[in-house]
């Protein structure tokens, strides 16, 4: 016998053991295939200075915001306007308004995608106020603005060139300290 | 050892030397260590594992033979010991089709074909005189009964809106996580766990077992193409199953410790989870089914008289179909938001696997051509199996079609889809290797009447369950509910009937066994007859407890 069959054994041991690995690994993977990509509908971060480097073009495209929060979030959350029409490549700011309904101080965040997912490639924000925590005290309402531009490749790549509408989702989540999560809730 | 062998009785026992020497009951059947004992387990266990699972989808039938919720309720009222509501009895039909499924899958199908055949066949047809690694073995079977209590206790235990796990067998997320309050899925996911942990040390032992134990001359490219079924369902297994392991392990935490890898709450996404799954979903489809091409190839060799069509291009087929079964998870998913190009890489990724799919096909239409083809119940069973499992084929190529199955994602056209090459087409390929090799296993040959009996009512009765199931599903009913509109009732009635008609044939199963097992005919050495020319016929009918003390050289 040329090979044990504890050697044997272990090797294949080994490769499920690793398997594991890949599993887990797959999460920060997947993380940051998506941001590379734009994959469902991931929109893309840019710095001013590459901002910079973008014409306007002679098109324009509408966008349209949505808000949404969980139903446990007691908050009122719109944007301040449904739809804008901007031009492609140019700058844009939107203001989304989050006003705390009870009578506690109140904290959430939100996360954010645009459809068509296609689109999250060439939607790339300048500023915004995703993942950021954001506390509110009774009564009190922000203007929370989004720095964006759609980039002009949207009009070369196949896939997108028919786009002529997106709409820019936002959702906010309480946040609990220790997160636990919410049995109660139903969705938004 | 030394002082055991100082006594007069043990050195007897050593001089011995009985090949067929047993084991109290209690030693031989709780702490076997013996492949063909274990091999037995499996199977007994497959078949009360597959009776709970065929009864919960007899049940099912009942209730969808007609429109209207008319037992459910009742159900879940005996379940819950109080009058249900409505909700907890929609609750209590998600926990039957997540316990059909997962039962199955995880308890009547991988521990029949592989526990049951693999732990029986595998030494025998490569030469060996056991498992590799025979108390793990022992470890694997009782992991698994273990994990199939744990899943049935699940059903007695809160699962959300009732009793039970509701959450489908796929347990995607959200419904998996804040979708389902109480113990009952944790149990179910944690029975996962065992089954899958059990799976992974079986793929251990197997492919420790035939790389390393091959008698002398039996070459990989001479090995029986079982022996390659077995040996890349074991690859799959250790590459697959852990991933689901990761998955589900993330559903936990998620569950139980404020994780957010799948809840969009905290930065996660449950998309993640479906790709989870499926990567090691869609290896699990062949898993449940290469062994199954293995057992195919051997009977229609021995019933044909003549070696297997294209041996070599049969063996690396499995291997072509158990790699790219590894790249093609996404068309479970194609209605979660793709891009054209990704729908197109994975639809054509997933028809490439219809061609080594298609060489298998055609290799055993041309072993049986020009063979001396004897029709004997192992062998209308294996022609059933190839029919059937073309059907299968074939209304998967069409699901491959990214644009198609916009349309027809998660009708019953899917499941009359995978019905068809599991439910008769691994459960085919299990009942002709039962037919085949019961007299091996048994000593006693179960009866070729009640066999064609079986054979015919079980066929006719599926093909009227099933075949239905298509026009349902193009017309759009979906799958997973309980009630349907007026338009569906006329095939889903013919659905049930077909139902019934394959629970008399399974009837006539047992019949058989339990006959055969008190007054069957006794099996000679090789009952099949020159067709038969791997290792396991050289043995006697059972095989001696003890085999190959020398090893078989094979030329």
């Amino acid at each position: 016998m040329a090979i044990s069959n504890a050697k044997t054994g272990f090797l294949a041991a080994a490769l499920a053991v690793s398997m594991v690995g890949v599993g887990f690994a797959a999460v920060p993977l997947y993380r940051i295939f998506c941001q590379v990509t734009g994959f469902g509908g991931t929109t893309m971060r840019v710095d001013a200075a590459q901002a910079a480097t973008v014409a306007p073009t002679n098109k324009t495209i509408v966008i349209r915001f949505d808000a949404n929060h969980r139903g446990d979030l007691p908050w009122d959350f719109k944007p301040e306007r449904p739809t804008d029409t901007v031009t492609i490549g140019a700058k844009d700011m939107s203001i989304f308004l989050a006003k705390n309904l009870s009578g506690e101080v109140v904290t959430g965040t939100a996360t954010f995608n645009v459809t068509p997912e296609l689109a999250g490639k060439y939607f790339n924000k300048i500023q915004c106020f995703c993942f950021t925590e954001q506390s509110l005290k009774p009564g009190q309402q922000v203007r929370m603005p989004v720095l964006y531009y759609v980039d002009p490749k949207i009009m070369t790549d196949p896939e997108t060139k028919d786009i002529e509408e997106i709409t820019l989702s936002y959702t906010f989540y309480p946040v609990e300290k220790p997160i636990i999560v919410d049995q109660t809730a139903n969705g938004g | 050892m030394t002082t055991i062998a100082a006594t007069g009785t043990d050195l007897h026992a050593h001089d011995h030397h009985d090949a067929d020497h047993k084991p109290g009951f209690f030693a031989r059947w709780f702490m076997s260590t013996n492949h063909k004992d274990i091999g037995t387990l499996y199977l007994i266990f497959a078949i009360f594992a597959g009776i709970v699972g065929g009864a919960i989808s007899g049940l099912m039938r009942l209730e969808l033979a007609a429109p209207g919720i008319q037992y459910l309720q009742g159900w879940a009222s005996m379940m819950a010991g109080k009058e249900a509501s409505l909700d907890e009895a929609y609750h209590m039909w998600n926990v039957l089709i997540t316990a059909h499924g997962l039962i199955m899958v995880f308890f009547m199908v991988m521990p029949a074909i592989i526990g049951g055949f693999g732990n029986w066949f595998v030494p025998l047809m490569i030469g060996a005189p056991d498992m590799a690694f025979p108390r793990m073995n022992n470890i694997s079977f009782w992991l698994t009964v273990v994990a199939f209590i744990m899943l049935l206790g699940s059903s007695f235990v809160p699962g959300g809106t009732g009793l039970g796990a509701g959450t489908g067998w796929t347990v995607y997320a959200p419904l998996s996580t804040s979708g389902s309050v109480g113990p009952a899925v944790d149990m179910a996911i944690f029975s996962l766990h065992l089954a899958g942990a059990a799976s992974i040390l079986g793929a251990i032992n197997f492919i420790t077992t035939i790389f390393n134990m091959r008698a002398p001359g039996m070459t990989l490219h001479k090995m029986p193409l079982f022996v390659w079924s077995v040996l890349v369902t074991a690859f799959l297994l250790l590459l697959a199953l852990p991933v689901l392991a990761a998955a589900i392990t993330m559903l936990l935490v998620d569950r139980n410790f404020g994780g957010a890898f799948f809840d969009a709450a905290g930065g996660g996404d449950p998309v993640l989870y479906q790709h989870l799954f499926w990567f090691f979903g869609h290896p699990e489809v062949y898993i449940m089914i290469l062994p199954g091409f293995g057992i195919i190839s051997q009977i229609v060799a021995t019933f044909s008289r003549k070696p297997v069509f294209g041996y070599l291009g049969m063996a690396y087929a499995m291997v072509a179909i158990g790699v790219v079964g590894f790249v093609v998870w996404a068309h479970h998913m194609f209605t979660t938001g793709m891009s054209v190009d990704m729908k197109m890489y994975f639809t054509a990724a997933t028809m490439v696997i219809a061609v080594p799919t298609g060489i298998k096909i055609f290799s055993w239409i041309a072993t049986m051509w020009g063979g001396s083809v004897s029709f004997k119940t192992p062998m209308v069973w294996a022609m059933g199996f190839i029919f059937m499992f073309t059907v299968g084929g074939v209304t998967g190529v069409v699901l491959a079609n990214g644009g198609l199955d916009d349309n027809l994602h998660d009708t019953y056209y899917v499941v009359a889809h995978f019905h068809y090459v599991l439910s008769l087409g691994a459960v085919f390929s299990l009942f002709a290797g039962f037919y085949y090799w019961f007299g091996k296993m048994s000593g006693r040959q179960l009866n070729e009447f009640l066999g064609h009996l079986h054979f015919w009512i079980f066929f006719i009765g599926v093909n009227v369950l099933f075949f239905p199931m298509h026009f349902l599903g193009n017309s759009g009913m979906p799958r997973r509910y309980p009630d349907y509109p007026e338009a569906f009732a006329y095939w889903n009635g013919v659905a049930s009937i077909g139902y019934a008609i394959m629970a008399v044939g399974v009837l006539i199963f047992f019949v058989n066994v339990i006959w055969s097992l008190v007054a069957g005919r006794r099996a000679e050495d090789n009952y099949w007859g020159e067709g038969a020319t791997t290792l396991e016929w050289t043995l006697t009918s059972p095989p001696p407890y003890h085999q190959f003390e020398t090893l078989p050289v094979i030329k």
